[in-house]
């Protein structure tokens, strides 16, 4: 068994859609490579994604949604992460997201942005190479 | 049930099987006494440790999260932290809830979390699950069934993976039970991995244990068995509205008769619908019944040496497999390996050469 530091991952789905094969696929690829994954499961509040986050220790948050409120909901979950005091930790976010929103949603502190087929590949090593 | 309650108590031993996870209780030229500290010299992780402590008995919610991170990780700041909260704990009641896999652990407490809650006690939860032996990744699932405790700034909840530790719990439980509790926490629940018949480690941990059971998994003789059933204090039958929960009921009930004991406490067996909130306020009121009659009956004392000594062998053997390991010679030790596969040598013999070797 491997020792010492282990990523710490929460997977959560904020907003009110109902589909979570995609964080389920998700938690499952980073769990094969190693990873802790803490899965909360459909519809979280900001506030209960950015409180599971603290409790839990994180490193990183990954954010699920296709319900089309990400604008709405991930400004919200990045400021509570920041006012308590988790400004460090790598937010990435997957689901059905419009190219037009990217811009937007990296100003805000997402660092990546996955679209459907994305091979789950790329986000292990992308939380591999950019996790402190 | 004293008598069985010792014996359980002695069983641990069983489980001395050598650890091969690094262990978090080697702190290399640490001063562990952090007491006379201001006479010695303060490294830089000492003074991270005291700030830890200090946030955590502060009731810094981050700082608890941190500092259970770094029993986890064997960090050197560890130690010393759990050293300055340890004359702080000791004050929170633990019930461990334990039982085989889709028994509804989870649901229930999360329920009895809520109960608790309403009585006016602030809540901690472990909640371990089991890691990959293949990947040494997990999925940490138990929060989903606890959701809307998240937003409850009397409870803090805390997800881990087992983490190669065999016994239901992670190596780190127990102290970030500590943690929990020099936090300020009333009453903590810790929740096991879905265990099989034998994963007891639980009661050496918890002063309350809830063995888990629903109806429809195995048959009367598994109810007479040795192992799980044995460190019950109290027994729940949970989905005690699905078919053949009677049976289950009776099946422990049989399986109480026989273990019967003249004096004592004598494990109660609740139903519940853990889903739907029902039993649960009879299985708090069982807790309490439990807890009063540890102080009444004078065995709280008694559980809290016993307790300690569990704990501290379990240091004490976690230590010493990691001196050995540092001492070893990978190679010689890759030969021994390749003897023993190879029937040139038996395992036994080679151990205690090893053994020998090191303790000169």
């Amino acid at each position: 068994m491997p020792d010492g530091k282990k990523i710490r991952v929460l997977i959560a789905k904020p907003g009110l859609d109902g589909h979570d094969r995609g964080a389920k696929v998700v938690a499952r690829a980073l769990r094969d490579a190693g990873m802790e994954v803490i899965y909360t499961g459909l519809r979280q509040t900001p506030e209960m994604i950015a409180e599971a986050a603290l409790q839990e220790d994180v490193d990183v948050v990954g954010l699920s949604i296709l319900s089309g409120a990400h604008m709405t909901l991930f400004p919200r979950i990045m400021k509570l992460l920041k006012d308590k005091g988790m400004e460090g930790i790598l937010v990435f976010a997957g689901g059905i997201i419009p190219d037009e929103d990217v811009p937007a949603l990296k100003e805000m502190g997402i660092r990546a942005i996955y679209g459907p087929g994305t091979p789950t590949g790329d986000i292990v090593d992308f939380l591999r190479q950019n996790v402190q | 049930m004293e008598v069985a309650t010792e014996e359980r108590l002695n069983k641990e031993g069983r489980r001395a099987g050598p650890v091969l996870a690094k262990p978090r209780y080697i702190t290399q030229n640490q001063s562990i006494g952090a007491k006379n500290s201001s006479q010695a010299i303060i490294s830089p992780s000492l003074a991270e440790s005291r700030e830890l402590a200090d946030r955590v008995l502060a009731g810094d919610r981050r700082g608890v999260a941190r500092l259970i991170s770094l029993i986890e990780d064997d960090s050197p700041e560890a130690c010393p932290a759990l050293a300055l909260l340890y004359p702080h704990t000791g004050r929170a009641h633990v019930v461990g809830v334990t039982g085989a896999p889709g028994t509804g652990k989870s649901t229930l407490v999360g329920q009895l979390a809520r109960e608790s809650r309403q009585r006016g006690l602030t809540v901690g939860i472990v909640a371990v699950d089991p890691s990959s032996p293949f990947s040494g990744g997990a999925i940490l699932g138990d929060r989903i069934r606890m959701q809307e405790l998240t937003g409850d700034p009397g409870v803090f909840i805390r997800s881990m993976a087992t983490r190669g530790s065999l016994g239901g719990l992670s190596y780190a439980t127990g102290d970030a039970i500590k943690v929990l509790d020099a936090f300020g926490k009333d009453i903590i629940y810790v929740e096991t991995v879905g265990v099989g018949q034998d994963e007891v480690e639980i009661a050496a941990t918890a002063h309350t244990t809830i063995v888990v059971q629903a109806p429809g998994l195995g048959d009367d003789i598994q109810a007479i068995k040795a192992g799980i059933l044995e460190i019950a204090d109290i027994l729940v039958v949970n989905k005690a509205d699905q078919e053949g929960a009677e049976r289950t009921v009776a099946a422990l009930q049989l399986m109480l008769e026989l273990n019967h004991q003249p004096q004592g406490w004598q494990p109660p067996i609740i139903k519940t619908v853990a889903v739907e909130g029902k039993g649960i306020e009879a299985l708090s009121h069982e807790i309490s019944r439990h807890r009063d009659y540890l102080q009444v009956s004078g065995r709280a004392s008694l559980l809290r040496q016993h307790l300690a000594e569990e704990e501290l062998w379990n240091i004490i053997r976690k230590t010493l497999v990691a001196r050995i390991m540092d001492k070893l010679d990978r190679a010689e030790l890759d030969q021994l390996i390749h003897d023993i596969a190879d029937r040139r040598l038996d395992p036994h013999t080679a151990a205690n050469k090893l053994i020998a070797q090191i303790l000169e």
